[in-house]
């Protein structure tokens, strides 16, 4: 795969612009998840997939073809979902409840056609409850846990997509862990 | 009781996958005896668990395509590159054809001046080339630019090119006779050559 990720980028690069249509196809679901965990409703978290493969596709050229690309494209993805939490931290308790409304406009459509049974939908409740656990955290915690345990990466690709010492990296998971342990432990 | 920060820590390490064995011993110990430091660390698993248990996000079905449109125009030069490449034997078919008709119009416009081809009896009168009668014209006549009069015979095919040819009663050829006078008629009559030089060929190497 990283090979195929190469010879795309390879083509990208000399100007062949429908090459780049694979790059996309392959991480569309991991970025637009990492938008949607990070700012919590879908409608922003396709904006920022969007514009993050854009911006990607602009600055190809400045990409280091020895380093991963993934770890590139994330850190992208990443500093715009941190951009934009920034900005709009004011009215930050709103967007909870915003992306509260999300859950449930899923849930009641999928009951309206066929009755849930009893574990799906607590497992929905639970996912719900953890997305908003996630929210709640602060910036800096919810990009390493995303990152971690939502993406499944390493800890040595998070420090290299946050651009922070790995022992930072450690910490701020282990703060987010317990943050979430608190809420969590007796879902 | 309440447990100290290094269990904790061992904890963290665990959960980070870089606990090295004496830790882990350490931490195992520790959390057989101690019942508060195991509900911790298992709340800590179970957090985990629970939030790597999240469904898969989906990106909507037409992402790519969105991202695809709102890219910046490239360059029109690629895209023709990539027509190219996509479809080779139409890029070289064209490009064989331009050249052809290039080289062949080309010619058609030099060749203005009268010439004929070499046989002994053959008569040139200004631009004019009898067969003269009674002779016999053994080959393939060609006369360019000029005309050509047949009164005795021609072993051969005639093939007059931008000129006339008469042909008297006496006269007579053995093979074909084709004048030669528009330029689709000159294109033509390269193809159907070039044809023949390559049967020619063919012929040429079996023998």
């Amino acid at each position: 795969m990283e090979a195929l990720i190469k010879k795309r980028i390879k083509q990208v690069i000399k100007g062949d612009q429908d090459a780049f249509a694979d790059i996309v196809e392959i991480y569309s679901n991991s970025i637009f998840q990492l938008g949607y965990r990070m700012l919590g409703n879908r409608h922003e978290a396709e904006d920022i997939a969007q514009e993050a493969f854009i911006r990607a596709y602009v600055n190809i050229k400045s990409f280091n073809q020895d380093l991963k690309f993934s770890t590139w494209l994330f850190r992208i993805a990443t500093n715009l979902c941190i951009d934009r939490i920034r900005k709009k931290k004011p009215d930050y308790y709103l967007d909870a409840e915003v992306s509260g409304t999300d859950g449930l406009t899923m849930y009641s459509q999928l009951s309206s056609n066929s009755p849930l049974p009893e574990n799906e939908l607590e497992s929905l409740e639970l996912q719900e409850s953890v997305q908003k656990e996630i929210l709640k955290l602060p910036e800096k915690y919810r990009s390493v846990i995303v990152l971690k345990y939502m993406e499944e990466l390493s800890l040595n690709e998070i420090s290299e997509i946050l651009d922070m010492p790995l022992g930072t990296v450690k910490t701020r998971i282990h703060r987010g862990r317990e943050a979430l342990r608190q809420q969590l432990r007796y879902v | 009781m309440k447990c100290n920060d290094e269990i904790v820590d061992l904890m963290h390490e665990y959960l980070d996958e870089e606990i090295d064995p004496t830790n882990e011993m350490i931490l195992r110990e520790h959390l057989k005896s101690c019942k508060e430091c195991e509900t911790l660390f298992n709340e800590f698993k179970k957090t985990i668990a629970v939030v790597k248990g999240t469904s898969r996000m989906q990106a909507p079905p037409d992402f790519t395509a969105k991202v695809m449109a709102s890219l910046p125009k490239e360059k029109k030069k690629v895209g023709m590159q990539r027509w190219l490449r996509n479809h080779p034997l139409i890029a070289a078919a064209s490009l064989f054809l331009v050249l052809m008709m290039g080289s062949v119009f080309s010619t058609w416009n030099q060749e203005r001046e009268f010439s004929v081809s070499k046989q002994e009896n053959l008569i040139v009168q200004n631009n004019t080339v009898i067969v003269p009668e009674g002779e016999v014209v053994k080959g393939d006549v060609i006369v360019r630019n000029g005309e050509l009069k047949i009164e005795g015979e021609v072993q051969g095919d005639v093939t007059v090119i931008n000129g006339e040819k008469y042909l008297a009663s006496a006269g007579h050829v053995t093979g074909q006779i084709e004048e030669v006078n528009e330029v689709f008629d000159w294109i033509w009559y390269h193809m159907k050559k070039t044809a023949y030089d390559v049967i020619d060929i063919f012929n040429d190497s079996e023998k």
